[in-house]
């Protein structure tokens, strides 16, 4: 069970929030103008290191505050929570 | 008009039976048909905050999870540009006016959610133990007091819980959709805090996580 | 008798009677089931599970591989108990286990219960070191929990003589106990052990809270407590287990740990038998020797694989005149019916009696579950913590430090450096107390003693594994010490190999030729001890295992008998019997009411969100797959949303209630996942879109009324609102009085009929009901449930979101392309030009109606094209919906089939356990396709 910090209401149990996979994909500015190959790695590749991740997470729960973690895969450590207008 | 119906009125005697059978280290009721409005605005503009707190006699609490209150109303933080105002029954109107008025032209937004949540107000001795039978914020003094407030879950129902006093008494807003199962949740947490027979079983040390014997 | 005339913390004032193996006898307050079957001679407790070899008492705690018991009768029967660790109660009946437990078929009616906790300093394991922490701690003024599995703290040195400030340690204890008592913010928990350490400090505590008072404990009181604590910082002063030597014929009753049988001489006052031999590689059993010297044994000598045994422990056993036979090894016993009778160390000692020591292992479970690391200490000869990612410290024995007096001030230091952590005191704690410590010999790493006779010498007691089994497994190419944990089963009873994993490592290097270093540990899971499912549960069963949605109207429909269907979390009317009606009959009766009469719903499950800003249309654009340009103030519109593969979502309606300002519906179950979905794009994709989501899904109740005559209904409720087609038109939006209630009624269908939703604030819901029904009474309303509703709409062809997609489905799959905007971009929008969602053979929603009129093809049942084929029979699709129409006076279904457009009045079979059912492809709409029925 993760203690998550949310950048507003502090930290909270994992049962508060969902989680919403790998930060910082780029959406693409014009899907129309993307050729398939390029809107389907958007679509499906993921990052999956083993070590830190950038990850986003909606305190689904309380403030309903979507946000970014960095959260070690190995140690489930979590290095750093911002806020989505913070830079990564 | 025609009269409101209280989601839990169909709760109210097991809810009064509380008190006496826990030896008045717990109280249970509902607090229906308060005025709730969700109000988002922007926190930094003075002008906003101003206004409510001429209005409302309190300035809008930017720090997370905690709440204002002045003349038996409160704004509870349920986000940084975002509360629940709560007033009486009846008030919403009023509220809703007071609000707009402050918004002006600036960006955000008022929505009446007065009938979205009712209100179960739970007090007493043994209050926090009941809640901590479900309830993963930690509501011990250290961290939270009178004027906190807090949104998670108790059991496994989206609450916001505020401490409104340091008896202590706190109101749970839940949505009416979950009050019966919320209701019968509480109850059942209170099982051992009203038990019939009291409970008192010797620990040789500290023994502070047993209920102490119920009466007497 | 074996029970010793004084000593021990029993009280010998408190007898209590108890049945084992059907045989009356008595132990005293304060026992466990172990000590007094001991004080009562009872030495064989079980047999063994594979070769049925007979067992005794080999421990004193939770590490206990033979005494097994099923305690109690009938519900409250608990089965796979460590008699080692049941406290003893007036009356208590137990049967001894050969290693496998019965579940009672009874439904166990007991509480069982959890709690959150939090606090500044966790202290797992109330022993010296746990005690001194929670002390240090406790008086820094920081909240501490400390956790300990036994009835009474104080640990392994409730079972040893230490004399601290030159009195017994126990004195000691007591003081510490006082002194926690009056720190408020200090809790200690008894019988409770972790069993779990999660991420960021979270562990999970099993707290044994009634099973000692046996038919006294209240029936209110929870039997079993699941703490789930949250710490800041951990200190983990778990101890540590002693571990055996393995040697032929090993597994005697009569063989015991040394340490343990200390703890029974001076805890209980129990002596396990009358002449006593101890084996060992390390100091710590000569206090064994001397405790059973004193007691009046006769222990003619002490075993030391150790070549020359010398300073304060060997002398002073010396002293007494016990020979100490250095250099010398037990290598084999022999023994009888009760147990041990004598052991051969270079010669024959007769005993019944022996008492072993191979070392400590630190109980470095929760450590590891932490996710720490070990490191092999030489000098200990034992695996000790080494670095851990989470915040917590290890102290005393559990870390590799074994005096008492070490101990203490470890303690000390741990809980004082753990409070300073979290900003309580200067971390530096009050001094220790005096220990008197003795000198010692240094351990010698020992493991098995080599046997070249074919003997049996047991490694796993409780799973029945030797010596023997570990070379087969090595010989069959197994090296890792997890591979061979499962090839043998060495450390998967129920006591997870207590003694029993590290002895299988270090054998394991022996026969590979590597030190025990280089074959390491196998990993330690939860839960650290066996943990009942009950407690998992706790009170998350029958009523309360998930939260039953009700809407304001509920009550109505309970009192008027409807049948509740689960939709999500939601209970929903599904039908609306009569008297001696089946489901079947009551469906096509509310069916008909909808299509002739009049009928009402309780929708009021449906999520709703309100959505404003001035930037709201723009959003609703992006979110819809259909564009909102043309909704004007006072209209609703059908949507759907995609994600952004292009698959359909959730669907509702959003109407245009004022200026910037819009409700969305969604479904009953998507409601929360829509609005983080919703918020999502906003916060992380469009943060300068100025708009502002609000759930307001329990705002609002909201009855449906359908039928030709709703609309005579809404007159009788509503006489103020102009309700004709044209002033109240289809997809429009009016607010007024409706019952003397204020009300937004649209004028939306999901049957066809004409049809109004009416919407009032949810306090009013069961106002507005009645006052429907009553309104309705001359037109024979009728409520009905969601099963007529599911029919009602297949009729029309009208797909549910869930039941018939999947997540794969595109709109175009449904036929839906009218919904989906060719002239704006939404979620999903470029997905839907992927070669793989633009190929014309994916699966679309057709119409079935299934040859014979009266087939009702089981919804999920697959379909073939060919009638007859050789497997692999080639699947085209499957039955999403089908039902019985009133209207149509025969079944249809809805289905997904590949390529199912081009396919229209051909045949599909569905290959079900009887036969084939033959169906034939249809458009996915049955009834009223001109939508000529609509206005009324």
């Amino acid at each position: 069970m993760l203690l998550i910090p949310c950048p507003w209401c502090g930290q909270r149990d994992e049962i508060e929030f969902r989680y919403g996979g790998a930060a910082h994909v780029e959406y693409p500015a014009d899907p129309e103008t993307v050729d398939d190959a390029t809107w389907a790695r958007y679509l499906f590749v993921r990052p999956n290191p083993k070590g830190p991740l950038a990850e986003r997470w909606c305190h689904s729960q309380g403030c309903r505050r979507w946000f970014n973690i960095v959260r070690d895969t190995v140690t489930h450590q979590i290095m750093r929570s911002y806020r989505m207008e913070e830079a990564p | 008009m025609a009269r409101k119906h209280a989601i839990l009125d169909g709760f109210a005697s097991r809810f009064s039976g509380v008190a006496s059978s826990s030896g008045g280290r717990i109280a249970l009721r509902e607090v229906p048909f308060s005025a709730q409005l969700d109000f988002r605005a922007n926190p930094a503009d003075g002008r906003v905050v101003d206004s409510v707190h001429k209005a409302l006699g309190f300035v809008l609490p930017t720090d997370p999870n905690t709440a204002a209150t002045a003349g038996g109303r409160s704004a509870l933080w349920l986000g940084p540009d975002e509360w629940l105002i709560v007033g009486g029954e009846g008030e919403e109107s009023l509220l809703t006016r007071v609000l707009h008025t402050a918004l002006g032209e600036t960006f955000g937004s008022v929505v009446d959610v007065s009938a979205n949540r009712t209100v179960i107000e739970v007090s007493g001795s043994a209050a926090r133990d009941v809640l901590a039978h479900g309830c993963p914020v930690d509501l011990h003094p250290r961290d939270f007091g009178t004027g906190r407030c807090a949104q998670t879950l108790l059991a496994k129902a989206q609450v916001i819980i505020h401490q409104v006093n340091d008896a202590p008494t706190f109101h749970l807003f839940v949505r009416t959709s979950f009050a019966w199962y919320l209701a019968e949740w509480l109850l059942d947490a209170m099982t051992e805090y009203c038990a019939e027979e009291p409970i008192g079983v010797s620990v040789p040390l500290g023994g502070q996580e047993s209920p102490s014997p119920l009466r007497g | 008798m074996t029970r010793l005339a004084s000593g021990g913390r029993i009280d010998r004032s408190r007898p209590l009677r108890f049945t084992f193996d059907a045989l009356p006898h008595t132990g005293f307050a304060g026992d466990t089931l172990a000590s007094a079957l001991l004080a009562n001679g009872v030495r064989v407790v079980s047999q063994s599970v594979t070769y049925g070899r007979l067992r005794g008492i080999f421990s004193a705690g939770v590490e206990e591989p033979n005494a097994l018991v099923q305690v109690g009768g009938g519900t409250g029967s608990e089965p796979m108990l460590r008699a080692t660790q049941v406290e003893l109660y007036d009356g208590l009946v137990a049967e001894s286990l050969n290693a496998r437990g019965r579940l009672s078929p009874e439904p166990d009616v007991a509480r069982y219960d959890k709690l959150f906790a939090h606090c500044d300093v966790l202290v797992v394991g109330g022993g010296s070191t746990g005690l001194a922490a929670a002390l240090a701690a406790g008086k820094a003024g920081a909240r501490v929990i400390l956790a300990d599995e036994q009835a009474e703290v104080g640990g392994t040195f409730l079972g040893g003589r230490d004399l601290i400030d030159g009195r017994p340690a126990t004195d000691w204890l007591a003081e510490v106990a006082t002194d926690l008592a009056a720190l408020p913010e200090v809790r200690v928990l008894s019988r409770a052990t972790a069993v779990g350490y999660y991420d960021q400090n979270c562990v999970l505590i099993a707290q044994r809270r009634t099973a000692h008072l046996g038919p006294a404990a209240p029936a209110a009181m929870a039997r079993q407590r699941l703490w789930q604590v949250r710490a800041k910082q951990v200190v983990l002063a778990t101890g540590a287990h002693e571990r055996p030597m393995v040697f032929a014929e090993n597994d005697r009753p009569g063989i015991m740990l040394a340490g343990a049988v200390r703890t029974y001489v001076n805890r209980y006052g129990v002596v396990p038998g009358h002449r006593a031999v101890i084996f060992t590689n390390n100091d710590s059993a000569y206090a064994c020797a001397i405790d059973l010297d004193d007691a009046g044994l006769d222990v003619p000598a002490v075993v030391d694989v150790r070549p020359n045994p010398a300073g304060g422990w060997p002398d002073r056993v010396r002293e007494r005149g016990i020979e100490v036979l250095a250099g010398q090894v037990v290598s084999d016993t022999a023994g009888g019916n009760r147990g041990l009778e004598s052991v051969w160390a270079g010669q024959r000692i007769d005993c019944d009696l022996l008492c072993v020591s191979g070392g400590f292992n630190p109980a470095v479970h929760l450590f590891i579950q932490s996710q720490g690391r070990l490191r092999y200490d030489e000098i200990l000869a034992c695996f000790v913590p080494d670095e851990a990612p989470q915040a917590v410290a290890v102290a005393g024995a559990a870390n590799g430090t074994f005096g008492l007096r070490d101990c203490i001030q470890e303690g000390l230091a741990a809980g004082a450096a753990a409070a300073s952590a979290v900003g309580f005191g200067d971390g530096h704690p009050a001094g220790a107390p005096q220990v008197e410590t003795v000198a010692e010999h240094p351990i010698v790493p020992f493991w098995l003693v080599p046997d070249e006779s074919g003997a049996t010498q047991f490694v796993d007691l409780e799973r029945d594994v030797t010596v023997a089994d570990v070379r087969r497994a090595v010989g069959a190419g197994m090296q890792s010490v997890e591979h061979v944990k499962r090839y043998t089963t060495i450390g998967t009873g129920s006591d997870q190999g207590k003694t029993a994993g590290i002895n299988s490592a270090a054998i394991v290097g022996a026969l590979l030729g590597q030190p025990v270093a280089a074959i390491g540990t196998t990993t330690f899971r939860p839960p650290y001890v066996p943990v009942s499912f009950a407690l998992f549960a706790g009170r998350t069963r029958g009523q309360l295992f998930d939260p039953a949605r009700v809407t304001p109207i509920h009550p109505w429909h309970v009192a008027h008998g409807a049948v509740f269907e689960n939709v999500g979390q939601w209970k929903r009317p599904w039908y609306f019997p009569h008297d001696g009606e089946t489901m079947e009959q009551a469906v096509l009766r509310e069916c008909r009411a909808v299509r002739e009469g009049v009928a009402a719903m309780d929708v009021s499950t449906l999520g709703k969100i309100d959505i404003q800003g001035t930037d709201a249309l723009r959003f609703l654009n992006r979110i819809y797959t259909n564009a909102y340009d043309t909704l004007a103030v006072g209209h609703c519109r059908y949507g759907l949303m995609c994600k952004a593969d292009g698959m359909v979502f959730d669907d509702g309606v959003v109407m245009h209630v004022g200026p910037d300002r819009y409700l969305a519906t969604t479904t009953s179950g998507g409601a929360a996942a829509v609005l983080d979905w919703m918020e999502e794009w906003l916060q992380t994709e469009w943060p300068d879109f100025r708009v502002r989501l609000t759930s307001v899904s329990d705002q609002w109740a909201t009855v449906a009324v359908a039928g030709p005559r709703s609309r005579e209904v809404l007159r009788a409720l509503a006489p103020a609102m102009a309700a004709d087609a044209v002033s109240f038109p289809f997809m429009a939006i009016r607010e007024g009085m409706v019952a003397g209630i204020p009300a937004r009624v649209c004028r939306i269908s999901f049957s066809g009929e004409l049809a109004f939703e009416i919407n009032v604030a949810s306090w009013y819901g069961l106002r507005l009901w009645e006052a429907v029904m009553a309104a309705g009474e001359p037109f024979g309303i009728t409520p009905y449930g969601t099963e007529a509703m599911h029919v009602l709409r297949a009729e029309k062809g009208y797909a549910i979101i869930g039941q018939d997609t999947d997540g794969t489905v595109t709109p175009q799959d449904l036929g839906m392309s009218w919904v989906v905007s060719k002239k704006k971009d939404f979620i999903g929008r470029r997905s839907h030009r992927r070669a793989d969602t633009a190929r014309p053979d994916r699966m679309h929603l057709v119409g079935l109606l299934p040859v014979e009129p009266e087939d009702l093809l089981p919804e999920g049942a697959q379909l073939i094209l060919e009638p007859r084929q050789e497997p692999p029979v080639a699947i085209v699709g499957h039955v999403t919906s089908s039902y019985r129409s009133a209207a149509l006076g025969r079944t249809f279904a809805l289905a997904l089939v590949k390529g199912g457009r081009d396919r229209m009045a051909s045949q599909v079979y569905a290959p079900l356990p009887d036969r084939l059912h033959p169906a034939t492809v249809t458009e996915p709409i049955f009834y009223d396709k001109e939508g000529l029925v609509r206005d009324g």
